[in-house]
């Protein structure tokens, strides 16, 4: 009696199993196995960050603030416009701007790799009811797992650094846009897709002449969507170096200025990222704006 | 050219593979549909269909809701697959294409106007149009050109550069139509196409394709719900029920004798001298000469018929008159051109019967059917119209 209790009170010692080191063995295998293709990756991602962040370092100030007018005023009012623009100035005045491209690179950067990678997994996932079901699973067990999580697997595989923090943004980021491709291509009335057919479409017409613009309404808000969760994850992916090493991003100052409890930094800091936050959201919706009055 | 199309032993059947399965082994036995249904979980849409289009011809099918004719029109450019059975265009079998000859099929010899008009809501009317081509690889200057003129012929022109959004239902068909019209098809189904119109700009529409198709070589396909649609519309109609078609036949016949109760419900509110038009009762004229023949053959053939005249037509059966036997019999002359009494009481093909009648009553005899561009379709015989008027 005494044995049973004491096996089913206190967790016996015999059956604790250590995961730990299988796991860090797992992740050894990993790491070596595909060592050229981590490495790949890594240079891949360090070359694209290199890229977006030299071409937003050559656009001087002054023609940041006047696009940003203009676009804004084009694509919705010229109140809009002028929002945008005082809100770039403002990051400016802040003595921010150099910290805020080394953030908007980020952002950016995971943006653009976010929509190659995520249109053709969601335009696959629309064709195969196979990949539908597990890509589903995949999606929601990402949707459901806290952001930090996503730094492990990139801390694992590319180790501290600008190619980690960009792979936490993506993996963050990419959800949402290959969920609404998925929708905006199997929402399409079955009409006008036998509408397709019946003139003998072959696949690839059907794709860029009819699936694609149809979908284009939907994609634009995942790209929206993408955004927002590429800025609201920079804080984190700062943490593992995705502004870079030993550079002060935006993100990264408003991370140690909370962790070191300087309120007065964290809150300029932060006025900065909400400024990042308006502008990219402001512009998106914009354009998509523009689209629904192009379609119905 | 249009083609006929002729339908053997086609079946479709809807549900899981394994359902669709039993499902075929009872297609030729004595249970109903829904029996079917209850027995093996599949839905049997069509069943059994087998009969002929002519080519040119308007054929109508009419049935009510459910009835299986949207499965039926489906199958002809094999949007849906016939689970069995054969169907020839022409005298190629569709249902033995491969998808590239398939693809091939419907961009150059079929095209579809579908009920909710389909239309691509992100391009603009001519876009529309113009898709087939597209999608056949036409260059853009040739698209362009014969897109217009689909226009132009559904009277849309000026409204080329609309988006879809802008038109009102009346004129979204219209691009549905001219859009099926840009691959010039052998072929052209419509499912329901006027359903979702109201009554006056359906019957606008109605018109407007009786003209067309007046005007152009085309087998044409079209689905209703609506029985005075039928009428109006039809050469031949066949009315469905329960995934099997219950009567085939003109106008007239369905009529004259209506192959079971439910046929005489479905027609008892129809009104016939309304509905029945010319083409529907005219009969093929026995023999027909044309100018240049000698006068030797054609008196020998308008005897051999025993006939007192012979109509006379040019060499694209365009109608010029007629020839008397006497005046045959007394010619001196090699052929009978000098001979042709020019006469231009002619009844127009798509006329309604009750427009024809006042034509006929105060000629008293038969007189020739032409189509919209004058040529020579048919005749209309005195007593057959009386016969058929008296039968109100
Ligand atoms: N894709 C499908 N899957 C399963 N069942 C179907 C499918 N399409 C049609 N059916 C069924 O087949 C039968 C015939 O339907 P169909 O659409 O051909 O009728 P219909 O005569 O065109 O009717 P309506 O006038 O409403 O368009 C119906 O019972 C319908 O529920
Ligand atoms: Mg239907």
């Amino acid at each position: 009696m005494t044995i049973l209790k004491n096996f089913f009170v206190e967790f016996p010692e015999r059956l604790i199993y250590d995961p730990e080191a299988r796991i860090a063995r797992f992740i050894d295998w990993a790491g070596d196995t595909f060592a050229f293709l981590w490495g790949a990756i890594r240079q891949f991602l360090l070359r694209f960050a290199d890229i977006t962040h030299a071409f937003l370092d050559f656009v001087p100030w002054s023609v940041f603030v006047v696009v940003l007018f203009i676009a804004g005023w084009r694509l919705t009012s010229w109140k809009m416009g002028l929002l945008l623009a005082v809100l770039t100035f403002a990051i400016g005045m802040f003595g921010y701007w150099d910290n805020m491209l080394l953030s908007l690179t980020i952002i950016l950067a995971g943006v653009i790799i976010s929509v190659i990678l995520g249109l053709p997994l969601g335009i696959i996932m629309s064709k195969s009811e196979k990949l539908e079901a597990v890509m589903r699973v995949v999606l929601d067990t990402m949707q459901t797992l806290p952001a930090y999580a996503y730094l492990i697997p990139a801390l694992m595989f590319f180790g501290f650094g600008r190619a980690a923090g960009l792979v936490a943004v993506i993996i963050f980021a990419l959800p949402p846009l290959i969920r609404l491709t998925y929708l905006g291509i199997t929402n399409i009335s079955d009409e006008m897709i036998e509408a397709g057919l019946s003139f003998g479409s072959s696949p690839m017409q059907m794709l860029f002449k009819i699936e694609l613009p149809q979908a284009l309404k939907s994609i634009a808000a995942g790209i929206n969507q993408t955004t927002m969760m590429a800025v609201s994850m920079i804080v984190l992916a700062a943490m593992i170096g995705a502004e870079g090493a030993g550079r002060q991003g935006v993100a990264l100052i408003l991370y140690r200025a909370v962790v070191g409890q300087r309120a007065a930094e964290a809150v300029v800091a932060g006025f900065v990222l909400v400024f990042m936050a308006i502008i990219l959201d402001r512009l998106i919706q914009g354009f998509t704006e523009r689209f629904d009055k192009g379609g119905e | 050219m249009a083609k006929a199309v002729d339908i053997k032993n086609i079946s479709v059947v809807f549900g899981t593979s394994k359902q669709k399965q039993a499902a075929k082994e009872l297609l030729d036995s004595d249970l109903t549909a829904a029996e079917i249904r209850e027995k093996t979980g599949a839905t049997v849409a069509v069943r059994n269909l087998d009969f002929s289009i002519k080519e040119g011809e308007l054929f109508v099918i009419v049935g009510l809701s459910g009835s299986g004719k949207s499965s039926f029109i489906r199958t002809l450019n094999l949007l849906n697959k016939p689970i069995r059975g054969q169907i020839f265009v022409g005298d190629e079998e569709l249902t033995a294409f491969d998808a590239k000859k398939l693809r091939q099929y419907r961009q150059n010899d079929v095209s579809m106007v579908f009920q909710n008009f389909a239309l691509l809501t992100h391009r603009s009317v001519i876009g529309n149009v113009e898709y087939p081509l597209e999608v056949q690889g036409v260059g853009e200057k040739k698209r362009r050109e014969t897109a217009m003129e689909a226009i132009k012929l559904v009277g849309l022109d000026g409204w080329e550069e609309h988006m879809t959004f802008q038109l009102s239902g009346g004129m979204k068909q219209r691009v549905g139509l001219a859009r099926a019209l840009t691959n010039d098809p052998e072929l052209l189904l419509m499912d329901e196409p006027y359903s979702a119109l109201d009554p006056l700009i359906r019957r606008d529409m109605q018109d407007q394709l009786l003209k067309l198709e007046d005007e152009m070589d085309r087998t044409i396909l079209f689905i209703t719900h609506d029985m005075n649609e039928a009428f109006r519309l039809g050469d031949r109609i066949a009315l469905m029920k329960d995934a099997e078609i219950v009567q085939i036949g003109t106008p007239d016949e369905f009529f004259d004798k209506p192959a079971n109760d439910y046929v005489k419900n479905f027609i008892a509110d129809v009104d016939k001298t309304r509905i029945l038009k010319v083409r529907s009762i005219m009969e093929k004229p026995t023999y027909v000469a044309k100018k240049g023949d000698g006068v030797k053959e054609t008196l020998q053939k308008v005897k051999e018929n025993d006939m007192g005249f012979c109509y006379v037509t040019d060499e694209k059966r365009k109608f010029l008159g007629y020839v008397r036997l006497e005046q045959l019999q007394r010619s001196k002359g090699k052929t009978i051109d000098r001979l042709i009494n020019e006469d231009d009481t002619v009844i127009y093909r798509n006329a309604y019967l009750r427009e024809a009648w006042s034509k006929l009553s105060e000629a008293e005899y038969d007189l020739p059917v032409v189509d919209g561009k004058g040529r020579l379709r048919g005749i209309l015989n005195y007593d057959v119209v009386v016969d058929a008027l008296a039968a109100q």
